[in-house]
């Protein structure tokens, strides 16, 4: 499990991860949040169907794409959250 | 052998030095890579991927030749480094197709490929011209605008990252002193090579391999070779992963393993240093949706430009040095396709000491003008 290394100052944000409401920090990414609410794997391989999941954390490794407020393959480690952002994870629709 | 240094210096450790490399520590030699840093022109980590004979050598029925028997020797190559290292580099050879979007491109097609039964002995490779409709039975997401291509059931491809990476762990684990960072500035030779390295230091070897790519024009002048090569900047783009669709791999359009589609095969004059611009690489992701209309709908998530290494005709280049024996030299801009050549006939010769006959034609003298009385 991922746990906050410093649970500080930061303003509450919260954000629907797959429609559950999720508590997470202002400058948190979206793929930060994935990870704290232990969505590790967000999507699976088009080509194995194992699961994916945030990996280099630095928008290289195209492996954490979701679904966020009704757009597909988003790069969730590039996109800080925002309050009642919407982030879909396709490893159950898959 | 001498006391302190190694039995064969290669120097480069892309796919052409590694592949080499590791076949000649096989023969129980201290063999010592000499590579440049992450900043090299690396020719290696920007192919293609394509393990293709169709259209290969058209005025060189030698280097048609040279690609077909190491496309017959892949398979067996590529079981071999998986047996060494682990790593499945994905071969597939399930044919290949060039796609036409004019009649004109077609017209070309039929011109260049040999198709049909080739007279005994020919070099070239069976190649079949295909209406858009066969096409279409092969490649059912063909778009509306093909209207034929070529189909060479030899054509296949891999995964070439993994090729590269599986060719370096196999030749660490067959014992290669692998040396990055390690640019050679001058070399020496009285009978034993003495390779002086930039920064510090020298390193001896009996023999040598210059296998620098680009780098070998600077290089092959020091041993009295000649690499009359040049860099041109080839583009690839490449999708995000999406479902397989895609069975053959096209010449320009290909999809990976691991579900990325790859529009490449471009072919600009320029240096490596330039600018890239955006209009080739329109123009190849035009091209590709034209061919498969399905992909408009992907994103584009890398998009990469690599120096290839050409000869002035475009072929390899194999050479052993008259004034210092045991220096040889290889270059190439297939260095995926030729990799099995390259493991199992050209190693084997350069172990034996020299390169026999069958290898003349790839000699830079070629390059020579000759004056006729």
């Amino acid at each position: 499990m991922f746990v906050r290394i410093a649970d500080g100052e930061g303003k509450r944000v919260v954000v629907l991860i797959d429609d559950a409401p999720f508590e997470g920090r202002q400058g948190d990414s979206v793929a930060t949040v994935l990870l704290l609410a232990g969505k590790v794997g967000c999507r699976r391989s088009f080509v194995s169907g194992e699961p994916r999941g945030p990996y280099c954390m630095m928008g290289v490794c195209f492996e954490c794409l979701v679904r966020v407020d009704g757009i597909d393959g988003l790069q969730a480690c590039m996109i800080p959250i925002r309050p009642k952002m919407r982030i879909e994870t396709s490893i159950a629709r898959a | 052998m001498n006391l302190h240094g190694c039995d064969f210096a290669v120097i480069g450790g892309g796919l052409v030095g590694a592949t080499i490399a590791r076949g000649l520590a096989s023969g129980g030699l201290r063999v010592v890579v000499l590579d440049d840093g992450d900043i090299a022109l690396r020719a290696s980590r920007g192919n293609f991927a394509l393990v293709w004979v169709q259209g290969k050598g058209s005025d060189m029925p030698r280097y048609a030749e040279w690609t077909r028997q190491s496309v017959s020797l892949w398979r067996e190559f590529c079981t071999e480094i998986a047996a060494e290292t682990g790593l499945d580099v994905s071969y597939e050879q399930p044919g290949g197709f060039h796609l036409a979007l004019s009649e004109e491109e077609l017209e070309y097609l039929r011109a260049t490929r040999h198709v049909g039964p080739q007279p005994e002995g020919t070099a070239y490779p069976p190649c079949e011209i295909m209406s858009a409709s066969e096409i279409r039975s092969h490649l059912p997401h063909v778009g509306a605008e093909v209207v034929g291509g070529s189909y060479c059931p030899l054509d296949g491809h891999v995964n070439a990252l993994r090729l590269f990476r599986a060719v370096h762990q196999a030749m660490i684990v067959r014992g290669v002193d692998y040396r990055p960072n390690s640019r050679v500035t001058e070399i020496g030779f009285d009978g034993v090579f003495r390779l002086s390295l930039e920064g510090a230091g020298a390193i001896m070897a009996d023999k040598l391999l210059l296998a620098a790519g680009l780098d070998n024009a600077r290089l092959a002048p020091m041993v009295g070779l000649a690499a009359p090569v040049r860099s041109q900047r080839g583009q690839i783009l490449v999708t995000e992963k999406t479902l397989p669709f895609l069975n053959f791999p096209i010449a320009t359009v290909r999809q990976t393993d691991e579900g990325s589609v790859l529009i490449g095969d471009s072919q600009e004059e320029v240096g490596p240093g330039e600018a890239v611009a955006t209009g080739i690489a329109s123009v190849m992701a035009s091209r590709a949706m034209r061919m498969f209309p399905s992909i408009a709908g992907l994103k584009i998530v890398r998009w990469w430009d690599c120096a290839r290494v050409l000869s002035p005709d475009g072929y390899p280049i194999y050479d052993h040095s008259r004034s210092h024996p045991g220096a040889f030299l290889a270059t190439c801009h297939s260095g995926v396709t030729l990799a099995a050549a390259h493991a199992k006939l050209l190693t084997p010769a350069i172990l034996n000491g020299g390169l026999p006959e069958q290898f003349a034609a790839f000699s830079s003298r070629r390059f020579n003008v000759c004056a006729h009385s």
